[in-house]
């Protein structure tokens, strides 16, 4: 019964959005899909709360297998309840193409549900790269536009070129005599076992859109808002978080994994951070903050502190969808996400504004709001660890409160007079604002809310140690004084942006030029190597084919003139000079007595001299 | 059964060239009937089928066809042949639906495509050389009847290049089959009792020149690098229908030809050469995948992608032959993602030629350029199309990713240095993705203006192809549970 119900909780929005996105059920298409993902909301419970396993044979000698345990029960219901919010939203947001938006959505969603319950690495693989090109699907969604079409195809070539390292993780797996099952992986050969974790850990980096990976994450704010906020929410992005949270005993096994991946979170949780205080546009400015809080998840996994990672990734799926919404409201109401143009804005709309401000107090790590206890549960693990590990992530802190301050004092603080005109200028600067938010899309945000208020609780006592006893590795509760002072500084950093305003940083405006740097290494010369490879192609191999031919031609010409001029010459020679012998030979038949006569005398004659020349 | 399967479309083909009162529409349907009969009957014999022994065949058949060399009619099949006997039933169905709107010599065209079908289903049930280059050759035959007849551009030049360079490949592969006959005592043709002699095993000169003969002649029709110069231009310049099944079925007959000839019959020589085969396998990966990112014309890209394609196949191969250690299980699983594979790239490849068709007849060119925003006026081309791209780059949910996932799997487990040429499946998916782009998205322009989207036959041929393609991916166990046996048999022969 159970069983059915996780098949169920996978296959219903799969089937279903497949069938949606290739139909052309326009009007209905909001209806069916609100519908799945309502039942697939309540599946994702009862599966939570059952804790089911299902298998059946698949490749390689492996299984295709699904399975609920501590850490999917916290992350699947995730998925499936900012699932269904995102697509109420969308109800009210999205207008044209219904039934493939919906479609493609959920199956979206699918694939990160089956993601969150892979127990095997086939399984995995095959969710997560449907994961990614469902969000390749969606980034480019309105696809008359060329240059978001090419936004969708840098993300899923970006995610892919991580994706590569399942592939060998899958060959090392097996290699290594440990089996497909993630469960196993620690238990390959200790070779093997390095190759193993490499492999994931760049798969999942590249997914959490984690340093060098970042920059597509920049480019997939060209799709719809929705798709933005469940992109980086509950699917796609979080997943490679999860995944590393999943494989936590692996890294641990391989001794450097975990410290790699604890520092490369905790950089990209600084970098990416400063990288949000420049942005000058909102979606923008939320996207590299999605990097930089999966930093904490992705440091929490190294650091081993499962749940300080799990409950942060939640925390910040309801955080994030609910921001992301919220840009998403405003773009579609003023035609405009940049920041100068959305001045003021939540004195317009105040609830909308209420929530945002929710939502930026967690992003900051106010107390009580969700962000501010699961962040220091990770950072209390770092420090306990490694005191340089905790410098960087309490300065990713601190950088986080400046943005989430930046946001705060950009939609309450009204243009002055004389910037009045400006802010003017950029209302439908991106598309024609329809100057309201309509009701479908308020409701989500006010459930999002409460998420953003309380879920951080998870980590705190009493919760805190029920959750973690659910959970693989160790868990260090934050004392009450690294709770308070982390809250502290968060007001301390959002009051002196408010008062002080914030530098800048020219630098990071284009996301440290990531992009441009992998067109200039990695793509600029693939296709000159391409381009000179067909040329190889067409003007060598081919060439040298073609001319072998010729050459067969031509020796065959030659041939048949050596036939004709040789071979068949010297057949005409030899006749000729056996003509003329014959000639010859008929010279002396005249006729003519007295001349046979001369002959055989002469011949006589001749006869007499030989015989006696040779005695 | 089998002998049914292979002569019941020959009989109709010349059914259809004696009796010149058939007419255009009659021929056209009849082709279609013949076609789903035969896929009726390979389905027939798939339910039936039960996996031989090792070495052995099941339905098997067997006359005495040219007893002076000891060559006989023998006909049968196992999990290797099997797979392919259906999809090339498959294929040949969707180029049938296709077909229906054929208006060029439609009943000498039907005639023409049954003789091919007769030939290629012959090929893979043959289990007797001469048989088997037989088929080989006459294939060859029709394929240059197909492109030189019903092609266009430069059709009767990329047809000689194709039929002079696959025919000479043949004649090396005839060599090496000689050579097998020779060796054999009793000296025959039969490749049961060849596996079951291994008349080379043991003298590594002999039998290196002889897999090398052998080996040439399929590298020639698969076609992996530096053999593959004929596959373009006779793409490019093949009817759809012709495009579909060279690529579906004849590249094929190459790949099949190494795991039914070269690997059982010479595995000492195999395994010696494997390393060879690796490298072949690798840079036809990588180099196809390269040289098809660098094309502008839709039909050549897709040509391209099969060298890639077929590379993943010959790498796959090759990795089965590197026996060390206890790889047994990796090897089997290289194995049976590459006939996954074979099976794949004929679903897919078939379905991108069709719609490259489309293009052609509508807008008379294949050319990227010519087109842009091709997804308003014609929604359903670039849905399939886009299926079809996002399948032939391997997307999970697709056949090609439980071909290539157990190509990698297995083959990095047997040969580590193997993971090199999963850059290929990166520029594949870049190559596709661009394609996609430059053609379908953006603002409706040049030979878009107009076009007119798919009709009936068209949606009817290429849908079910992509439809087998992800019910493969999803549900992949009904082939691999065919496949699986007989790859394990394969490994144990080759590490004899």
């Amino acid at each position: 019964m159970t069983a059915i119900a996780l098949w169920l909780l996978v296959l219903l929005p799969a089937v279903v959005g497949g069938t949606l996105a290739l139909s052309r059920l326009q009007r209905a298409a909001a209806g069916v899909s609100l519908g799945t993902a309502a039942i697939t909301a309540a599946l994702s419970v009862v599966v939570a709360v059952t804790r089911p396993q299902v298998a059946v044979p698949f490749v390689a000698g492996s299984e295709f297998a699904l399975g609920v345990d501590g850490l999917s029960a916290l992350m699947v219901p995730t998925v499936a309840v900012i699932t269904l919010l995102v697509l109420v939203f969308a109800a009210g947001d999205i207008l044209d193409s219904r039934a493939r938006f919906h479609g493609l959505m959920l199956v979206f969603a699918s694939a990160a549900l089956v993601t969150a319950t892979a127990q095997t690495l086939p399984t995995l693989l095959m969710a997560w790269e449907i994961m990614g090109a469902m969000s390749m699907a969606l980034i480019g969604f309105w696809w008359s536009d060329e240059h978001r079409v090419a936004s969708g195809t840098v993300a899923f070539l970006t995610t892919r070129t991580a994706d590569i390292g399942i592939y060998l993780a899958a060959g090392a797996a097996l290699a290594g005599g440990a089996g497909l099952a993630l469960v196993d992986l620690p238990s390959a050969t200790s070779g093997w076992r390095h190759v193993i974790a490499a492999g994931i850990l760049v798969a999942a980096l590249g997914k959490a859109a984690q340093l060098p990976f970042s920059f597509w994450l920049s480019r997939a704010m060209d799709g719809p808002s929705p798709v933005s906020a469940l992109l980086h929410s509950a699917a796609m992005v979080a997943m490679g978080g999860y995944l590393l949270l999943r494989t936590q005993p692996l890294l641990a096994a391989t001794g450097w994994a975990g410290p790699a991946a604890a520092w490369v979170g905790a950089v990209t949780a600084l970098v990416m951070g400063a990288v949000a205080v420049a942005q000058r546009d909102l979606k923008q400015l939320l996207a590299a903050s999605t990097s930089a809080q999966l930093g904490f998840v992705v440091m929490g996994a190294g650091l081993a502190t499962v749940t300080g990672g799990a409950v942060h990734l939640m925390a910040h799926a309801a955080t994030k969808a609910l921001l992301f919404l919220a840009a998403g409201a405003w773009l579609s109401a003023l035609g405009t996400k940049s920041l100068v143009g959305l001045q003021g804005v939540a004195r317009r709309w105040r609830l909308v504004g209420w929530v945002v401000t929710v939502g930026a107090l967690s992003l900051a790590g106010v107390a009580p709001f969700a962000l501010w206890a699961t962040k220091d549960a990770v950072l209390a693990s770092a420090l306990e660890q490694s005191p340089p590990l905790f410098g960087v992530g309490l300065a990713a802190a601190v950088m986080s409160a400046a943005y989430a301050g930046k946001v705060l004092m950009v939609v309450w603080r009204p243009a002055p007079e004389s910037q009045r005109h400006e802010v003017e200028s950029h209302l439908d600067e991106e598309q024609q604002g329809n100057r309201q938010v309509g009701l479908l899309e308020k409701a989500p945000l006010l459930v999002l809310a409460v998420g953003a208020g309380v879920l951080g609780w998870l980590t705190l006592p009493p919760l805190g140690e029920a959750v973690a006893s659910a959970l693989v590795g160790e868990f260090v509760q934050p004392t009450a004084l690294e709770l308070v002072v982390s809250s502290v500084v968060a007001v301390v950093v959002l009051v002196l942006v408010w008062w002080r305003g914030l530098p800048q940083p020219e630098w990071a405006l284009h996301w440290l030029g990531m992009e441009r740097a992998v067109q200039v290494v990695i793509v600029h010369p693939t296709l000159w190597l391409a381009e000179r490879c067909a040329r190889f192609d067409d003007d060598v191999l081919d060439a040298s084919v073609v001319a072998t031919s010729r050459g067969v031609v031509r020796l065959a010409g030659r041939s048949a003139t050596m036939d004709g001029r040789w071979f068949d010459g010297a057949v005409e020679k030899v006749a000729a000079s056996l003509r003329s012998l014959g000639h010859l030979a008929r010279r002396p038949q005249t006729g003519q007595l007295h001349q046979y006569y001369i002959q055989a005398v002469a011949l006589v004659a001749l006869g007499f001299l030989l015989l006696i020349a040779l005695r | 059964m089998l002998s049914l399967i292979v002569f019941l479309p020959l009989v109709a083909s010349l059914v259809l060239v004696t009796l010149p009162i058939i007419n255009d529409t009659a021929s056209r349907w009849l082709w279609v009937a013949v076609a789903t009969a035969e896929l009726a009957l390979v389905f027939a014999v798939w339910l039936r089928y039960d996996t031989p022994s090792t070495g052995g065949l099941a339905f098997e058949e067997q006359v005495p066809w040219i007893p002076g060399v000891n060559s006989s009619y023998h006909v049968g099949v196992d999990g290797l042949s099997l797979p392919l006997l259906a999809m090339t039933a498959v294929i040949f169905l969707a180029c049938a639906v296709y077909g229906l709107r054929e208006t060029n010599r439609p009943r000498l065209h039907a005639a023409l495509f049954l003789f091919l079908q007769s030939v290629s289903m012959g090929l893979f049930v043959s289990a007797d050389l001469i048989l088997f280059f037989l088929f080989f050759d006459l294939s060859i035959v029709g394929m240059y009847f197909v492109i030189a007849g019903w092609g266009h551009g430069d059709a009767a030049r990329s047809a000689l290049k194709f039929f002079l360079y696959t025919f000479l490949g043949s004649l090396s592969l005839l060599v090496g089959f000689i050579g097998l006959y020779v060796a054999a005592d009793p000296h025959t043709f039969d490749m049961v009792e060849l596996t079951r002699q291994l008349p080379l095993q043991g003298s590594s000169m002999a039998g290196g020149l002889v897999l090398a003969a052998i080996l040439l002649g399929l590298a020639v029709k698969t076609p992996t690098v530096p053999f593959h110069t004929w596959l373009p231009p006779a793409h490019t310049d093949a009817p759809a229908g012709g495009s579909a099944v060279l690529a579906a079925v004849l590249l094929k007959m190459g790949t099949y030809g190494f795991l039914r000839i070269a690997m059982p019959m010479l595995p000492d020589a195999w395994r010696q050469w494997s390393w060879l085969i690796i490298v072949v396998g690798v840079v036809s990966v990588v180099y196809g995948a390269l040289v098809a990112l660098a094309q502008t014309n839709l039909k050549r890209m897709i040509a391209y992608t099969s060298v890639n394609h077929m590379g993943y196949i010959v790498l796959a191969v090759g990795a089965a032959g590197v026996v060390a250690g206890d790889t047994e299980q990796a090897r089997s699983i290289a194995i049976t993602g590459a006939v996954t594979q074979m099976v794949s790239h004929g679903l897919i490849t078939a379905a991108l030629f069709l719609l490259a068709g489309v293009l052609h007849d509508r807008a008379s060119t294949y050319d990227m350029d010519a087109y842009g925003g091709l997804a308003a006026p014609a929604p359903r081309l670039a849905a399939l199309f886009a299926i079809g791209a996002f399948a032939s780059l391997g997307l999970p949910g697709f056949s090609g990713f439980i071909a290539e996932f157990q190509i990698f799997t297995g083959s990095i487990a047997a040969a580590p240095a193997t993971a090199v040429a999963l850059v290929g499946i990166l520029i594949t998916a870049a190559l596709f993705l661009r394609t996609l782009q430059r053609v379908f998205t953006g603002a409706t322009r040049g030979s878009s203006v107009g076009f007119v989207d798919l009709r009936g036959p068209e949606l009817l041929s290429v849908g079910p192809l992509l439809l087998l393609s992800l019910l493969i991916g999803v549900l992949p166990r009904f082939l691999l549970d065919v496949i699986e046996p007989a790859a394990a048999a394969l490994v144990q022969l080759v590490g004899r």
